[in-house]
């Protein structure tokens, strides 16, 4: 199911100003329709890859292209670990803000705004505002709102990190079911081995200190994927080479 | 687990009454009683009102020199709220230049702090000799009230979310768009946080100024007639004065606390009510 190339990291270097190397010679290819999930420990670079790929900080060294035109570039969306809502106005104006920068107006942007909220379970939700939700709830406004410009791609930085166990399960779920309705390129930043697991076709394991890949993964099981894939062997042999990868990249850091 | 049944009307009523009584009945009381006590003392003592007038005679001075301390009262009220308003646009405006422009915050924050630290009676005698004593008086407002405005809003506007930041870089937000719908909402509650203190301080600036202009003021307020009062030993109308200003005082407090609590009310957690 992935195919073409989308996204290509040549050679990135990412030095941050305090001298600190955050990435060091990344080479990364996302693929159209992938699910790709970014896995190691914090302070590895996975979120300053995100970053990059997002534009929101550019490379020290190295190059990213971008192969299917513009379109995928100019419509990312981009889910942060805490919902990064604005507290002080509705949901509705929240999921609006996208194309309100772009300069649509409220009933040009009405339908798709409802559509969005449709997606994501908020319809009812759509007047209240972000303190009077569940973290969960903030969480699918946040969705609601990468959703709204039909994203190529999403790039999602922990988001589920900070939810409970039960109400992340359930917004694993979702966002299959949402991958396969919109035929998105996800990739995810996670340091969850269960959950990289569960939603990838792929894996990349960073190590820290540098910054870098040290190994891939493929997990080749289909999608739909439900609970009993969570119980599948393929699951098993999966989480045990990416929690391996993951031991191996940390034990090395701790002898730097 | 038994689950907690809701509280019933009874209940319910009664926990009101006992907010009511808690909240706004007892602090009055102890008020009330704060003066008996004063009147009692003066009766008691037979204080003469040249040293200590009692309460009801300052309510009765207050009543029967009406005519003059309200036209006071008029003219501190008016540079008062002539200077906060001043105040807030001077302030917003300039915070919003020191964001927009990092260089203005550089080269004009040094004229701000320094307004700020020197002590207003000591720069009221100066401005009344380069302006006329009412624009001095208003001059002298407006310095005191402007600063909590200006460091509260740059504040505010400088400390929106990181990643809502990143969020409005992320959609190619326009300088301008980020600041409307971003920076400005997010420093509303530093601004009404800036505003009450200012509307205080406003306050106290035109008193503070109209002491120091003394008889040259025309329009006199009420600073002028309590030293006006103090040289003729008019005790009771010094303390009628006095009784205005903190009056005015608290409902300026009032007002903008209300006005926090309706803007703020459904979103910022200064203003939200606990949930118990």
């Amino acid at each position: 199911m992935t195919d073409a190339p989308l996204v290509q990291l040549k050679n990135i270097g990412k030095e941050f100003a305090n001298g600190v190397v955050a990435l060091e010679e990344l080479n990364l290819t996302i693929h159209a329709g992938e699910f790709l999930s970014l896995l190691g420990p914090s302070g590895c670079g996975k979120s300053t890859a995100l970053r990059l790929i997002a534009d929101l900080s550019t490379p020290s060294q190295g190059q990213i292209e971008w192969h299917q035109g513009h379109d995928a570039r100019q419509t990312l969306g981009f889910v942060f670990q805490d919902s990064t809502l604005m507290p002080w106005t509705s949901v509705y104006n929240n999921v609006w803000l996208p194309l309100r920068l772009a300069g649509v107006s409220k009933s040009q942007a009405d339908y798709r705004i409802h559509e969005v909220l449709d997606l994501v379970g908020l319809r009812a939700f759509e007047s209240a505002y972000p303190g009077e939700l569940s973290g969960g709830m903030k969480m699918r406004a946040s969705i609601a709102r990468a959703l709204i410009q039909r994203p190529q791609l999403l790039l999602m930085d922990e988001p589920f990190a900070a939810l409970d166990e039960i109400t992340r399960l359930k917004l694993n779920n979702d966002l299959l079911q949402l991958k396969a309705e919109l035929a998105m390129t996800i990739v995810f930043v996670t340091h969850s081995v269960y959950e990289s697991v569960y939603l990838s076709n792929r894996i990349a394991v960073f190590a820290s200190r540098p910054g870098r890949i040290v190994r891939q993964i493929e997990i080749d099981a289909p999608y739909p994927r439900d609970l009993s894939f969570r119980h599948s062997e393929l699951y098993a042999k999966s989480c045990q080479d990416a929690s391996e990868a993951l031991q191996s990249a940390m034990s090395e850091q701790d002898h730097l | 687990m038994a689950r907690a049944t809701p509280p019933s009307r009874a209940q319910r009523s009664y926990a009101l009454a006992r907010d009511w009584l808690i909240h706004s009945a007892l602090p009055l009381l102890v008020f009330l009683a704060s003066l008996a006590v004063w009147e009692g003392l003066v009766w008691l003592k037979s204080i003469p009102p040249y040293l200590l007038p009692a309460p009801s005679r300052i309510a009765t001075t207050l009543i029967a020199d009406w005519d003059t301390l309200s036209a006071s009262l008029y003219v501190t009220l008016r540079i008062t709220f002539a200077a906060l308003f001043a105040a807030m646009f001077g302030g917003v405006g300039l915070a919003i230049v020191f964001t927009q422009w990092k260089w203005a915050e550089r080269s004009f924050f040094p004229f701000a702090v320094i307004l700020q630290v020197t002590p207003i009676v000591a720069i009221a005698p100066l401005l009344l000799v380069y302006l006329d004593s009412t624009l001095a008086v208003l001059t002298c407002a407006f310095l005191v009230a402007f600063f909590p405005i200006l460091s509260n809003t740059a504040l505010g506007l400088a400390s929106a979310d990181r990643h809502l930041v990143d969020l409005f870089q992320l959609y190619r937000a326009s300088r301008w768009q980020q600041l409307i719908w971003l920076r400005l909402p997010a420093a509303l509650p530093y601004f009404l946080g800036g505003l009450r203190i200012g509307g205080g301080l406003a306050l106290i600036g035109a008193i503070v100024a109209e002491i120091a202009a003394g008889s040259a003021g025309q329009g006199a307020g009420l600073a002028f007639r309590i030293v006006e009062s103090g040289y003729r030993l008019n005790i009771p109308r010094m303390f009628a004065a006095l009784v205005l200003i903190s009056i005015t005082g608290i409902l300026i407090f009032l007002f903008f606390t209300l006005l926090s609590h309706l803007l703020l009310g459904r979103w910022h957690e200064s203003a939200r009510k606990t949930e118990s």
